[in-house]
């Protein structure tokens, strides 16, 4: 290993001569330990959830702008939104990420009808979650309460020059982007979810290799963690 | 690999405490935005509150945090941390300015704040 030339008679893909353990086909040659690349994969999955957290947290500070703003529109906006079926969509999200770290559990002691069937009802919850947003988008596009300037509800409180305080469309905008994108991450858990669930049902993850189950909980938890934010400030707070 | 001291029960107790934990705060968190807790802004601080707990639960025991490599969960502060640098910045700006819209945006957006002006002295008849 530590020579300068380049031994071309060796076999490419021979690892025998690497000192690697010959019984797991998922360790590659440049890590020393499996526990070495399951932690180097993990960190990884952090440094990306934290740009995740910078991206909805711009997000989150454009909405707290606003809403100092237009204290008065966003209080009356938010009533267009149904509390219950936030609490739902809250329940939901919580119960699918119990399932997944089951899931986790399941793939890590080596369970894999059990790992499949608590991926298949995540990937449900998730379904559930979408439409209940798909039914609440509905009732919003049929109220005319959308972003901007396709703004058409009437009969709002407060008017400047006969027309509905900007505050409103603007709280639309806010609404649409962040539980859009929200629901964008929703989607790809689930094609996520189900790609581990097909791996899972293969037979391929066990308690020494079990890293996509792993970094896929992990995206899970935070697209439940950002619904956690979301919740409270857009249904709750009037 | 790390999990030298897996123990699947105890885990899976531990998860299930979590949910019931996490479904107790959302019960709470949804019986006080029905309680004035004498202005707007205390109610925004007990929802944030609630609601950094149950991330904190989440990210401690659902997303490992809590027996994970501490490596980990400062990557994960960091990201809060300059979230907070960004919020922190942003809120002083804006708390010390007059106007916080640029005043060439077109269209009713540089009409005067709403504060300026009264609510519709009648309201828009209702359609039954």
């Amino acid at each position: 290993m530590s020579t300068s030339t380049v031994d071309l008679t060796q076999d490419p893909h021979d690892h025998s001569g690497h000192g690697e353990h010959p019984d797991d086909p998922h360790h590659q040659h440049h890590f020393t330990t499996m526990e070495q690349q399951f932690d180097t994969s993990k960190i990884g999955m952090w440094l990306f959830l934290a740009t995740e957290v910078l991206l909805f947290g711009g997000l989150f500070v454009g909405f707290g702008m606003m809403q100092a703003r237009f204290p008065e529109e966003f209080k009356e906006a938010h009533e267009h939104l149904q509390r219950p079926l936030g609490a739902l969509n809250t329940v939901v999200l919580l119960v699918s990420s119990w399932t997944m770290v089951m899931g986790v559990l399941a793939a890590r002691t080596n369970q894999r009808k059990k790992l499949v069937i608590f991926l298949i009802i995540t990937i449900l919850c998730a379904c559930i979650f979408l439409g209940v947003k798909y039914f609440e988008y509905s009732h919003k596009f049929e109220e005319g309460l959308l972003p901007g300037h396709f703004y058409k509800h009437v009969g709002d409180r407060i008017q400047i020059n006969g027309h509905a305080s900007p505050g409103y469309a603007t709280f639309f905008s806010f609404y649409f982007m962040m539980t859009g994108l929200h629901g964008i991450h929703i989607l790809v858990g689930i094609a996520l979810l189900a790609w581990i669930a097909v791996r899972g049902n293969r037979g391929e993850f066990n308690s020494s290799y079990y890293t996509p189950v792993d970094l896929v909980g992990l995206y899970w938890h935070l697209v439940d963690l950002i619904w956690i934010y979301l919740f409270p400030l857009y249904y709750l707070i009037s | 690999m790390s999990e030298h001291t897996l123990n699947p029960k105890a885990e899976a107790a531990t998860y299930l405490k979590t949910l019931i934990a996490l479904l107790i705060l959302t019960a709470i968190t949804v019986g006080a935005s029905y309680i004035h807790f004498g202005s707007g802004a205390a109610n925004v601080v007990v929802a944030l509150t609630i609601a950094t707990i149950k991330a904190t639960l989440v990210a401690l025991f659902f997303m490992h945090l809590l027996h994970d490599k501490p490596v980990n969960a400062l990557i994960a502060a960091a990201g809060f941390v300059f979230l907070g640098l960004f919020l922190m910045f942003t809120l002083l700006d804006f708390d010390t300015r007059e106007n916080p819209l640029p005043r060439n945006l077109p269209g009713m957006v540089t009409t005067p704040p709403p504060a300026a002006t009264s609510p519709a002295p009648a309201p828009a008849p209702e359609h039954h």
